[in-house]
């Protein structure tokens, strides 16, 4: 139990800092992320905590509002992807029958597709422009993950005790699912949103990377670090700093992730 | 416990190694093959890097064919440019010099030309060419009477006639530009295989294509003019670019064009680094059919706002030519270097012309950018960041190449674009006619009397002095009308392994292997 609580504390020091530092990187950077303000490649200074990159933008901005926006676009996807999967997942698991054969196997069906695969076709169907596409792609293509999660939870939750009284009580079915059920699933929801959250993290640094997504000036961690990765021996602090970066994000939300599947198993 | 956490430390560290996979497949496979053990033996490698060969690594295979008078991609030409030749072949300095012609003659009213046949000249299997070779290879370019034809601008001859030795081709009307499509091939009439194992009569003769792999020329002994220093030229594909530079640090490829500032600074002191240019007017192009681009003065406030230089120097490390009309330096003649700062990088003027033009706190605009040519999509970048200090917002779409294809240049249907244009013969017109009022290819829907004016003037014009000043005419209107946003000329920059010389930079997309040597 205190050991579960410490993976679940480092986890939230280590996300929370970080996303303290994004939520500072939407009003305030130390330069204006896009303006040439130094010298081309600069290494890491006082005056440029991680250097300068080809244009002599400073690097550090950019890293702030580019977390920032793999930031958004991470949680929209989860959004997307929890809320609808959460909505297919509780009407299959609670009604069952033909729907949800055909549902589940719809789901089967996206899930044997490698997800980036799968986004790169719905961006392709709606245009790569610009990033809410890529929101809309990789919502979908996480849609099935969510819905498999709670169906299996809705389902045992069919038949228990409570769910039985709440139908004898006369509630009605929404509510049954939305007020009674649904509470209980927290326990595999959360950790799944974690997970979720780091999937999609990693998805939209490769869609980046693959050319999808923000368009320059702007940045993104993925994006910066496609452009960094041509340049690691001229400026090796480029892709040190944004990897780095990304890394802890994702550390820190999978160790939160990993404290809450902890925290769960000891009550249970 | 302790397993969960070395669990989570490995899937950290497992998510490192996804990030570096994104680019790791590429990266890391195209070396493998060399480093053990390359299949085709590479001169650099071997501590006699003076074997009288190299290795050239190029970007794409050559996969469209091989027969030049099919051949559309300029990677291709840029290989087979050291196989074939024409009647006449360019020379680095843009002229044409005669090739397996001996000489000719134009006659006094500019329509008849005479080509007296090289004497000796062979073919790379062994037969020599023959004035029905000659006759063939015109007679197949140009297609059944227009129909068909491989290279249209052919319909201008009006007869072919031959005998043994020479050969004479009458137009209907003179023309300037015909001589430079008789670069045309000279092929074997009587040989089918042309697509797979090409003959022609170049200084190189082709041995051997691996698909995906490469291709390998080797010295043809019986050229007739100055024979290549090289006995052998192995061409590796490399698709991708950081494979490339990879590839000539560790010794597999010894040279390699159309490389990037950022590249090149990569290489450390193993080699020259060449400058070229690419030889294409790179410009903010803007659609003057569409407001607030039909103003002159927002036209002109932008040529003030935007600082070439800054841009070659921040996105090209220096290399660029700086341009100020559609003509770039490699045209020699026609070039006009007093164009290039016509407006000059000021800011205050700039902002003055757009408060004239009724925009005096700016506007916002899009700038439509093809998104697999970095180049260009650096340049936007730049540009983008220079309009802000004018006050004008530019937001910049990328667009993948079949979309800027369909919907920039052939709808038309864009605010403004930054690409660059260039010329498919060596000639002005190649260039200049694509901004006639009625042009399929003006893209920009740039009108101008004057302009449409001093065009027919120039293909009526036969003397050459006067035609070229009527064409500087046309560069000088195309900069005061300030048609287009112009940048630069991009730099073509050739890495070359130290030790070897000769390298020669073409106006037109070549690499010329018959001059490259080892320095003794």
């Amino acid at each position: 139990m205190k050991k579960s609580n410490a993976y679940l504390r480092a986890g939230m020091v280590i996300a929370g800092a970080l996303t303290l530092l994004i939520v500072l990187g939407f009003f305030w950077t130390p330069y204006d992320p896009t303006a040439f303000v130094g010298g081309k490649f600069q290494p890491p200074s006082l005056a440029h905590l991680m250097g300068t990159d080809k244009f002599g933008r400073d690097i550090f901005s950019r890293v702030l509002k580019g977390a920032g926006t793999t930031f958004t676009i991470a949680l929209a996807t989860v959004g997307i992807g929890a809320g609808c999967g959460t909505v297919v997942g509780a009407l299959t698991g609670y009604f069952g029958g033909a729907v949800d054969e055909a549902l589940m196997r719809l789901n089967d069906a996206l899930t044997a597709f490698p997800s980036i695969l799968l986004a790169l076709v719905v961006i392709s169907l709606v245009g790569p422009e610009n990033k809410y596409n890529v929101v809309l792609a990789l919502g979908l293509v996480f849609i099935p993950s969510y819905a498999r999660i709670t169906r299996t939870a809705f389902a045992s939750a069919r038949e228990a005790n409570y769910v039985k009284n709440a139908r004898l009580m006369g509630a009605s079915t929404p509510r049954i699912l939305a007020v009674h059920i649904l509470p209980n699933t927290l326990p595999v929801l959360l950790p799944a949103l974690t997970i979720g959250f780091n999937n999609a993290v990693l998805a939209e640094a490769s869609m980046s990377y693959l050319g999808i997504g923000v368009t320059p000036p702007d940045a993104s961690l993925g994006y910066m670090l496609s452009e960094a990765q041509s340049m690691f021996t001229l400026a090796p602090w480029y892709v040190l700093s944004t990897g780095l970066v990304m890394i802890l994000l994702i550390f820190g939300v999978g160790l939160m992730g990993e404290g809450l599947q902890r925290a769960q198993r000891g009550v249970a | 416990m302790e397993k969960r956490l070395t669990a989570a430390l490995v899937t950290a560290g497992l998510l490192v190694g996804l990030l570096a996979g994104c680019g790791g497949p590429s990266a890391g496979e195209s070396p493998t093959p060399d480093s053990a053990g390359s299949p085709t033996p590479s001169a650099a490698e071997t501590p006699t890097p003076h074997a009288n060969e190299i290795t050239v690594g190029i970007a794409q295979d050559l996969d469209d064919s091989l027969d030049p008078h099919k051949t559309v991609a300029a990677g291709t030409k840029e290989v087979m440019f050291n196989v074939f030749e024409g009647l006449v072949k360019p020379t680095p300095d843009g002229d044409l010099i005669p090739a397996v012609a001996d000489h000719y003659e134009l006659s006094e009213d500019k329509k008849t030309y005479t080509f007296t046949l090289r004497e000796g000249i062979k073919f790379h299997n062994g037969d020599p060419v023959e004035m029905r070779d000659v006759v063939y290879s015109i007679e197949r370019c140009r297609g059944d009477e227009g129909e068909n034809a491989l290279i249209p601008a052919l319909a201008v001859i009006e007869s072919v006639q031959a005998d043994d030795t020479t050969l004479t081709i009458t137009l209907e009307q003179p023309n300037t530009e015909f001589l430079s499509y008789l670069t045309l091939a000279i092929l074997p009439e009587d040989y089918d295989q042309q697509d797979t194992a090409p003959v022609g009569t170049g200084p190189f003769k082709f041995v051997s294509r691996a698909a995906q792999d490469n291709i390998v020329l080797e010295k043809f002994d019986e050229y007739w003019g100055t024979p290549a220093y090289l006995d052998k030229v192995t061409y590796k594909i490399i698709e991708n670019t950081d494979s490339l530079v990879m590839s000539l640090q560790s010794g597999a490829i010894d040279v390699c064009a159309h490389l990037t500032s950022t590249q090149t600074a990569q290489l450390g002191d193993g080699f020259n680094i060449e400058e070229g240019t690419m030889n294409l007017v790179q410009a903010l192009y803007l659609n003057h059919t569409v407001a607030p681009f039909d103003s002159l003065e927002v036209r002109q406030a932008l040529s003030y706002a935007i600082d070439k230089d800054a841009i070659i120097d921040l996105a090209f490390d220096g290399y660029g030519a700086p341009l100020g009309s559609s003509m770039y330096p490699a045209f020699g003649k026609y070039f006009m270097d007093e164009l290039t700062y016509y407006y000059p990088h000021d800011v205050e003027k700039a902002k003055e012309l757009l408060a004239q033009a009724g925009y005096p706190d700016g506007f916002e605009m899009t700038i439509t950018v093809p998104s697999n040519y970095t180049p260009h999509v650096e340049t936007a970048v730049v540009v983008a960041e220079q309009l802000k200090a004018v006050g004008v917002d530019a937001k910049i779409q990328l667009v993948e190449w079949g979309t800027w294809v369909s919907d920039v240049y052939q709808g038309r249907n864009f605010q403004s674009t930054i690409c660059g244009f260039d010329a498919s013969t060596m000639t002005a017109r190649a260039l200049l006619e694509r901004f006639t009022t009625d042009n399929a290819k003006n893209f920009i829907n740039y009108s101008s009397a004057n302009y449409d004016e001093l065009f027919q003037k120039a293909l009526n014009t036969y003397d050459d002095a006067e035609q070229t000043q009527v064409y500087k005419e046309m560069e000088k209107d195309l900069t005061a009308n300030a048609a287009n946003v112009y940048i630069q000329d991009l730099a073509d920059l050739v890495a070359v392994r130290k030790g070897l010389t000769g390298l020669n930079f073409y106006p037109i997309y070549v690499l010329d292997v018959s001059t490259l040597r080892w320095e003794s």
